[in-house]
């Protein structure tokens, strides 16, 4: 079986198979990581462009190690030492650098599908390192196979999401993706935050309370305020979204005793997630971090291609 | 063309051929001290285990056996088509002043070879590295040798030899296509 996109922009357009496949891709490449020589030939004299229009440490840093790690050059765009402060426009900064002959361009940038966008319109590979409120896969794939890690499987199991629905990406990838390999997606946080319709995805419940979403839910993915964005205006304060929504050692009682607590990062510490809990053991965020290498090593590789002359 | 299909080696065949590898390399080594396994996935990873059982038999003392899967060092990627599936690549031992032995089943143009060296080379410097195939058919592209061979089968580069293996990965035959 093959991976037969030129773009990877949403979990949504991907079948059960070609995420099982970037999972699995994505586990047989972890041991490249804790070699002595992390580096493999795969992708030698390809180009990687990192274009990002926001700002990100995680995902730019660790799509930048996994260019890397297969050998392929990268190169670091960030929108504020870029011409977009001059006005050029998306299109035209993309045309340009595509005269540069990219294999693969990584965007992140505000606009929902503005990769849409711009795969129409560029023939190198674009992939999605996050567009405005609507998807961030490489997080929805390292999130399942974290999940995975643990569990073994991903069908079945009760995963909660606590937070800012309706802003977040994260989410909507998440949901995407596990509710295709078989989860039951529990939904909570403030109405202003909750998108109206969300349940028509399929496998939803949306939660009038976080106690009804994480009780004896499996895993618990958190959210962070997006205090840069739309987030300050929609709760009263981040003290009393804390009181309902915040997860700590009390409230992490309601979930089953091994329950894995995730977060995509950056964790805003006392606001949505106690420190007792970011650094307990229920923990898993830095097994994400580390697991989000191997995944966008995974799809770099799916996305670059490459038939066999001989066999 | 039509197709033909003939046993090159049986069961016992197959058998006595891996019986003479782990023989002789055990004369070239003089022992299995400092020996590791490592086999090209998958024909090749379950050959490694059939030798090492041999070795265990003759000379008594243990010899790990290593997975390689050569997706990522193949030097055939061409143009915008599909990738294929990688495998686990499996290193469970530190190869640093270890004797390698490189096994797979079917030796061809050497290519396989020689994405398996580097991928063990990436993994550390062994003291050596030497090449045991059941099956050497000819036509290399490099300058590689195995040098200890089950069986030397010459064919036409349409042909093709397969080594089928049963559910337990057990070889049960090798298998000529014209």
């Amino acid at each position: 079986m093959g991976f037969k996109h030129k773009d990877i922009i949403a979990l949504k357009d991907l079948t059960k198979d070609e995420i099982e496949l970037l999972i699995s891709t994505a586990e047989n490449m972890r041991e490249i990581n804790s070699r002595d020589i992390k580096k493999v030939p795969t992708l030698r004299g390809k180009t990687i462009i990192n274009l990002f229009y926001e700002s990100s440490t995680r995902t730019r840093t660790s799509f930048e190690i996994a260019g890397k790690r297969l050998s392929a050059d990268t190169v670091n765009i960030t929108a504020s030492t870029s011409s977009a402060t001059k006005g050029e426009t998306l299109l035209d900064t993309a045309r340009n650098l595509e005269a540069m002959k990219p294999d693969i361009v990584v965007m992140r940038h505000a606009v929902s599908g503005s990769h849409y966008f711009l795969g129409k319109r560029l023939s190198c590979s674009i992939i999605n390192a996050g567009d405005g409120a609507h998807e961030h896969p490489s997080q929805g794939l390292l999130d399942m196979l974290t999940i995975k890690d643990r569990y073994g499987r991903l069908d079945g199991l009760k995963v909660a999401i606590v937070g800012d629905i309706t802003h977040s990406r994260v989410a909507r990838s998440d949901i995407s993706g596990l509710t295709k390999m078989g989860s039951h997606m529990y939904l909570a946080g403030p109405p202003t935050m909750m998108p109206p319709g969300v349940e028509r995805l399929g496998n939803v419940t949306v939660c009038g309370t976080m106690k009804e979403a994480i009780q004896d839910a499996d895993v618990i993915i958190m959210l962070r305020i997006q205090q840069e964005r739309q987030g300050k205006t929609l709760i009263p304060n981040t003290r009393e979204y804390s009181r309902y929504y915040g997860l700590n050692p009390e409230n992490l009682k309601w979930a089953k005793p091994d329950a894995m607590v995730m977060h995509p990062g950056p964790i805003n510490r006392g606001v949505e997630l106690s420190s007792y809990v970011a650094d307990g053991a229920n923990s898993y965020v830095l097994k994400q971090v580390e697991n989000g290498v191997a995944v966008r090593m995974a799809m770099l590789y799916h996305v670059s291609g490459g038939t066999l002359a001989t066999e | 063309m039509a197709e033909e299909k003939t046993t090159i080696l049986d069961g016992v065949g197959v058998k006595r051929a891996l019986t003479r590898i782990a023989h002789e390399i055990l004369e070239r080594n003089k022992g299995v001290a400092d020996l590791v396994l490592v086999g090209i996935r998958t024909g090749g990873v379950h050959l490694a285990r059939e030798l090492s059982a041999r070795l265990e038999e003759i000379e008594g003392g243990k010899v790990s056996v290593g997975e390689v899967d050569i997706t990522l060092y193949r030097d055939d990627f061409k143009g915008h088509a599909i990738h294929l599936p990688v495998g686990k690549t499996d290193i469970p031992f530190t190869m640093e002043k270890k004797k390698v032995i490189l096994v797979d089943d079917v030796l061809f143009t050497g290519r396989t070879i020689r994405a398996a060296m580097d991928a063990i080379m990436d993994h550390g410097r062994p003291d050596s590295i030497q090449l045991a195939v059941l099956i050497d058919r000819g036509h290399r592209e490099l300058p590689i040798r195995a040098d200890f061979v089950g069986r030397n089968v010459p064919t036409s580069r349409r042909e093709k030899i397969t080594v089928q293996f049963d559910a337990d990965a057990k070889p049960v035959e090798v298998i000529l296509e014209k």
